[in-house]
């Protein structure tokens, strides 16, 4: 009796452990790159781009990153919307069914979400020689899709499928077409969670770099057009990183935090969003 | 009337053509980079490639061993550190903690999710880095001395090595494992926990023995989902692995994963015949491996979400 | 003295009462059957006396149930050894994720006895007493998953037994059985009672007057009447218990 007691006793210790020990780690890694990065934040690192000599350690800024960095999250959030949404659509009973194709699609989705995105970025950097571009926003932007796609599609997916047969079919008896019954009713009643998943794609597509790593390039100036390069956050931490000028490397730093308080904030609103629920929701 | 049926037409050609598209994305990223990864399985034997351990592009000799040992290493330790600790975290959310502590923990997870790879990359420079070199590794070379893999190759470490890269990637992938291992035991029927409570187990042996058991499948594949997550994992590692191209002998030496190696090379490879190739085959030998890993793990999470649903 | 005693039980969930205040004795080696309702609380009180309350997230309890004199509620209570004593029989029966005869041997196990051939015995004995050994002698090492659910219940009393229980809680044990096995499991009851005392929650009005000695009924988390059988189904005193027990309330 005493031995598992014991036994008890010593699993559920251990088993707080490692929360406590995973709690911890992020809780580490916040504080200290706060700790790190708020020492070299200044007005002008977010303000400016950078001025000549910038990387020995001169002035400027790393606005060209952050702008670059939402520019690209932006567009693959629009590109990768416009896919997953139709595919968590198709994805329910309504359209689906039972049929093979239903599951050949969900099994698609469930690999490429697996899929490293330094993939997606070799196989961008391909479609980009394919066709005659180089490294670009658009590049950067067609990369980036493929990475936020699965995690957008699983999302919403799940959002939608929340939505209960019963509701739709309250519709359906009421002589609402399928299209009809989406666009009134999964719309409206899975809405907070569409964008919630939206939302939660945007935060992985700004913080990802191993994809636009040879698809956007990295460049000083803001980008005119869609063909022109782009730099990005994540990049403008690992280049800046590289350099052996402790100024610089500071400002890998501060660009971290700056990163850092970005993706909190997606996440921060994305949650309130996800709680709050649509003023027409039935529950 | 017409129109509303037009509408309905329109909007599902426009819902199964998006979706059949999704479906041919799998096929023809791995399309695009057997495509071109053929010039030089071509040119070599896949044995030399895989097998050979020389790494000189300039000389047309394409070795991966030391990338592909690396990258095994790399994410074999950090699934090691990762493992015990995720399934015990999980097992305690989803058996002991009470819903006020869930609802502080979970959101924490997916917070940990979403932080950015470089993040936790440059997290390992500043505090892994130093630890390892500065106490760790003279720590292991003193006390660990008898065992193999304790003492690095060169007498020293330089913190830029294969345990801070398995410390930083464990960090990583611990998100993905809790959060799937949390919910396939939730799924574990309430009465049958409730069974073996019944007849004066305690929870830990009703864990042990029945939520774990009844669980096993889905446990498995949280697993293998966090490895081959771990296994494609690029910019968190390459700051901070140390990029030298050998097979690492110690947990102490530097180690060169494949998604490293496509990162620092692409940019000068088209300048160097063959490169490009080889490095898409890096691409490709990750993809596959990833690919096949994932299917698994999925085929099994289809036979315990069928067991659950019993 | 009575063998459970249950002194002023209160069970609040978010601040809602399911059960106030109920005070009364549970006979000895009779089959008490619970009768009211659904949601009127029966679930809930069979619960408490094994503690699996303790596993519904904000359920407030307080009050005593005292077994052989001993407040189970108290904090300090070990569970452990009252769950030995206190079987359960669930609605679903729920056969645990191993073999058959390791479902029945799961208890005893956890208690200490590791002897092979008694624990053969064991087996033997307690699938006899909830017969279905002549069906599961053959093949007592497959998952007893694959039992049909009518033998599943039996083996899930069987696995109760096993663990030598003085109370048996039984919690609408025959509801999702056909009516064969549902009759099984009746007739093992009236036996079970010579030597233990059996709790027994059931929304079937019919089954309560076959089996039971002894009946308590619930209206709204209310205790109402409770006493002999025979008294309480020919004469109840209160409105409610009249109500039930001609159908006008359900």
């Amino acid at each position: 009796m005493r031995r598992r007691a014991v036994e008890e006793g010593f699993f559920r210790a251990l088993m707080v452990l490692a929360v406590a020990l995973v709690v911890v780690g992020l809780l580490l890694i916040m504080a200290i790159i706060t700790a790190k990065g708020v020492g070299s934040l200044s007005w002008e690192m977010i303000t400016q781009a950078p001025q000549g000599g910038y990387y020995l350690g001169k002035s400027g800024g790393v606005l060209n990153a952050i702008l670059g960095s939402l520019a690209l999250a932006v567009g693959a959030t629009a590109l990768a919307s416009i896919f997953a949404f139709p595919v968590c659509l198709y994805l329910q009973q309504d359209y689906a069914g039972q049929s093979r194709l239903a599951s050949f699609v969900r099994t698609s989705l469930d690999l490429l979400w697996g899929i490293p995105s330094i993939v997606y970025g070799a196989f961008g950097f391909t479609v980009l020689l394919y066709l005659g571009m180089r490294a670009s926003l658009l590049g950067g932007m067609i990369a980036l899709t493929l990475v936020e796609l699965p995690i957008m599609a699983r999302a919403m997916e799940e959002a939608v499928r929340m939505v209960s047969q019963d509701l739709k079919e309250a519709s359906y008896a009421m002589g609402g077409t399928r299209w009809e019954t989406m666009r009134k009713i999964v719309l409206r009643q899975a809405l907070p969670g569409i964008l919630t998943a939206v939302l939660l794609a945007f935060g992985r597509g700004i913080g990802d770099a191993a994809s636009v790593l040879f698809t956007a390039g990295y460049t000083d100036s803001l980008p005119r057009t869609l063909l022109d390069p782009v730099a990005s956050l994540p990049l403008a931490v690992f280049f800046q990183l590289g350099t052996p000028f402790p100024e610089v490397q500071g400002r890998a730093h501060a660009s971290a935090f700056i990163l850092l308080v970005i993706v909190l904030i997606i996440s921060v609103v994305s949650r309130m969003m996800g709680a709050k629920v649509s003023k027409y929701s039935v529950r | 009337m017409r129109l509303r049926i037009l509408t309905e037409r329109l909007t599902t050609g426009w819902i199964v053509a998006i979706s059949v598209t999704v479906m041919l994305l799998t096929a023809v990223v791995a399309a695009a980079l057997v495509h071109r990864s053929l010039p030089i399985v071509e040119g070599h034997s896949l044995g030399a490639l895989l097998g050979g351990s020389e790494w000189r592009p300039l000389e047309g000799k394409f070795g991966f061993r030391p990338f592909i040992v690396g990258t095994v290493w790399v994410t074999v330790l950090a699934m090691a550190l990762a493992v015990p600790v995720c399934l015990l975290a999980a097992i305690y959310l989803a058996e002991y903690a009470r819903d006020a502590t869930r609802a502080i923990v979970r959101p924490l997870l997916d917070v940990l999710a979403g932080i950015p790879s470089v993040v936790h990359g440059l997290f390992g420079v500043l505090l892994l880095v130093p630890l390892v070199s500065d106490h760790l590794a003279p720590w292991a070379a003193r006390h660990l001395a008898c065992l193999p893999g304790a003492t690095p190759q060169q007498g020293y470490s330089t913190g830029y090595c294969l345990l801070t890269g398995a410390i930083v990637l464990a960090m990583m992938v611990a998100p993905v494992i809790i959060s799937i291992a949390d919910e396939v035991l939730r799924g574990v029927p309430v009465a049958m926990r409730e069974a073996s409570l019944a007849v004066g187990a305690t929870r830990w042996e009703t864990v042990k023995h029945v939520s774990v058991r009844f669980a096993a499948p889905g446990l498995v594949a949280s697993v293998v989902l966090g490895f081959s997550r771990a296994f494609g994992e690029t910019m968190a590692v390459l700051m901070v692995v140390g990029n030298v191209a050998m097979s690492p002998k110690s947990l102490f030496d530097p180690a060169y994963p494949l998604p490293a190696l496509i990162a620092n090379n692409y940019g000068e490879m088209m300048s160097i015949p063959l490169y490009d190739s080889a490095l898409l085959l890096a691409a490709l030998i990750l993809m596959v491996t990833v690919l096949a890993f994932n299917l698994l793990a999925q085929g099994v999470l289809v036979v315990a979400r069928r067991r659950a649903a019993q | 003295m009575p063998h459970i005693s249950v002194r002023n039980l209160t069970v609040a969930y978010d601040g809602q009462a399911i059960l106030s205040d109920v005070s009364m004795d549970i006979p000895d080696r009779q089959i008490t059957a619970v009768v009211g309702p659904s949601g009127c609380g029966k679930t809930t009180f069979l619960r408490c006396m094994n503690r699996l309350i303790d596993m519904t997230n904000g359920a407030r309890v307080t009050g005593q149930v005292l077994i052989d004199g001993e407040d189970i509620l108290a904090p300090d209570a070990d569970l452990i050894s009252l769950r030995k004593k206190m079987g359960l029989l669930s609605q679903k029966p729920q056969a645990l994720p191993m073999s058959i005869y390791d479902n029945v041997a799961y208890g005893p196990r956890l208690h200490g006895l590791r002897d092979r051939k008694q624990l053969d015995a064991l087996v033997e004995r307690y699938l006899r007493m909830s017969s279905i050994w002549e069906e599961v002698k053959d093949r007592l090492h497959t998952p007893a998953s694959r039992l049909s659910v009518g033998q599943q219940q039996r083996l899930c009393l069987s696995r109760g037994l096993a663990v030598e229980p003085e109370v048996l809680l039984c919690d609408e044990p025959t509801a999702s059985l056909d009516p064969v096995s549902a009759q099984r499991i009746e007739q093992r009851f009236t036996e079970l009672k010579q030597d233990y005392s059996i709790v027994l929650v059931t929304h079937i009005l019919r089954q309560a007057r076959r089996l039971a000695d002894y009946i308590v009924f619930f209206y709204m988390g209310e205790l109402v009447e409770h006493g002999p059988a025979d008294q309480l189904l020919n004469d109840p005193r209160d409105d409610r218990t009249k109500a039930y027990l001609s159908g006008t309330i359900s």
